[in-house]
């Protein structure tokens, strides 16, 4: 019988949620990691019983874990981020220059086929890969190197690479994210990268419609239409149908178009899935109201999911990196909470239940749907 | 013999129950001691001191014989009772927060 396993990462561990396919009754373990902020664990496409995690802390830095008995037992792998060559430099906040520094892994990324090779989104921002199980790391410099990577400058979280998402059909082409710069694509698998911003329109910038610059939270794509992309931008849903070569706002009747999260349907490639936030002042959900907002349409034609979830004095906030489906009959459609709380839902959003109500801040979700 | 007590996540990390003891060669230092500790212990790499410039971590401490030696040039030789082992190496993660 098919079975679901939740990863969520949290500010002082990471826990486990497990239930068959009915999702009815969760069983919990964790934290792992105790004390420890786990901004991401993941499993791969190609082995689920391959587990990573990404350990942080103020005090003692990056920690790499890895399991491969599907999170009953971890290692350390290896916590080595080096820039490539002289690393060169990035804007700060008050326009100096900075050099680039190694912060924190923000994103695991898993080839969709082969367990071993891993892609790491880093702090300061950059791409790393690894083709042995996170043994050894690489940065795909060219990103950070290209003609805009010394104009890049952090958004409020930092200079973040928070999100990556490897074409399924062509595991040359990669897309990645990164706050406060935008999004950038790769065609020949990471050699060269060039920005993929044409069509957002940032007011908070000196040029709304620069090459980068603009604050993009998170991709997210279908593997069945891997030509279309979808973005929760700082402000803006937007939509992009030839690979990000060109992006429009497919907010429409949201009541607000700020966030951080946004998913796809497994088996909907038009379905998507959003959780408005008021503002960039008020990160929380409008009047008090947590509601996701699914369009079926592809967007601009998006109606609120309330069914389970608090509709009054609710205000948290669902981060970037805390929201993904299951791939099972009957999709269902997960997020975490700054407030501790896990949502599930087994029926593509029609009603929500709180999975996990008294967790740590959830920085983090990932779902995988066991055979 | 360089006894050192190392602090509580780093010990769950390691899987370490108490005070740890090292031997580096040569005369000890930050450095040399806490290379020795991450090559019994590889999962501590990285943790204490920066990877490549071997500095210390902002908010990892040092402190022996009742002294703060975090400011002291890490190469520098360990006090004698250090390195005779009669006190300890105290690595603290410093008091951080409110």
């Amino acid at each position: 019988m098919s079975a679901v396993r939740v990863l969520a990462g949290t500010r002082k561990g990471a826990f486990i949620l497990q239930a068959d396919a009915k999702r009815d009754r969760w069983k919990i373990e964790g934290p792992l990691f105790p004390g420890w902020e786990i901004y991401h664990m993941t499993g791969s496409p190609a082995d689920p019983q391959r587990l990573y995690a990404s350990q942080c802390s103020s005090w003692f830095g990056q920690v790499m874990q890895r399991s491969d008995d599907g999170g009953r037992t971890w290692r350390t792998v290896n916590n080595e981020f080096t820039y490539a060559g002289t690393p060169g430099t990035h804007q700060w906040f008050d326009g100096t220059a900075r050099p680039w520094e190694f912060k924190r892994v923000w994103h695991i990324e898993p080839s969709p086929t082969n367990p071993d090779v891993l892609y790491a989104g880093v702090e300061d921002a950059a791409l790393f890969r690894s083709d042995d199980g996170g043994e050894s790391w690489r940065e795909l410099d060219a990103l950070r190197t290209s003609s805009t990577g010394s104009t890049w400058h952090p958004g409020a979280g930092g200079l973040c690479l928070h999100t990556i998402i490897v074409d399924p059909t062509d595991a040359q082409r990669i897309y990645v994210a990164i706050s406060a710069a935008g999004a950038f694509r790769t065609d020949d698998g990471g050699a060269t990268w060039r920005p993929i911003n044409q069509g957002l329109h940032s007011e908070y910038i000196p040029d709304p419609n620069a090459e980068v610059g603009h604050c993009v939270h998170r991709l997210a794509m279908h593997p069945a239409k891997p030509q279309v992309l979808f973005m929760q931008k700082h402000w803006d849903v937007m939509r992009s149908d030839n690979g990000g070569d060109r992006w429009h706002e497919i907010s429409g009747n949201l009541p607000t178009d700020f966030g951080f999260a946004i998913d796809v349907h497994a088996h909907e490639p038009e379905t998507i899935y959003v959780v408005p936030i008021t503002s960039d002042r008020e990160h929380f959900p409008l009047d008090g109201a947590l509601r996701v907002y699914r369009s079926k349409s592809g967007g601009n034609e998006w109606e609120a999911l309330t069914k389970g979830l608090p509709q009054e004095h609710c205000y948290v906030n669902v981060l970037r990196d805390a929201m993904a489906v299951d791939r099972l009959d009957s999709c269902g459609i997960y997020f975490g909470t700054t407030g501790g709380q896990i949502y599930a839902s087994s029926d593509s959003g029609d009603s929500w239940t709180a999975i996990a109500r008294d967790l740590p801040p959830v920085l983090s979700v990932e779902v995988q749907t066991l055979e | 013999m360089i006894r050192v007590l190392l602090p509580a996540h780093l010990k769950v990390l390691a899987n370490i129950g108490g005070e740890i003891e090292v031997e580096p060669e040569g005369a000890p230092t930050i450095v040399s001691v806490i290379g020795a500790i991450e090559e019994r212990y590889p999962a501590l790499r990285g943790t204490m001191l920066h990877h490549g410039t071997r500095t210390r971590r902002a908010m990892v401490r040092f402190y022996a014989c009742n002294t703060d030696l975090s400011h002291e040039d890490p190469t520098s030789v360990l006090p004698d009772a250090v390195a005779n082992g009669s006190e300890p190496l105290l690595i603290i993660g410093a008091i951080a927060g409110g």
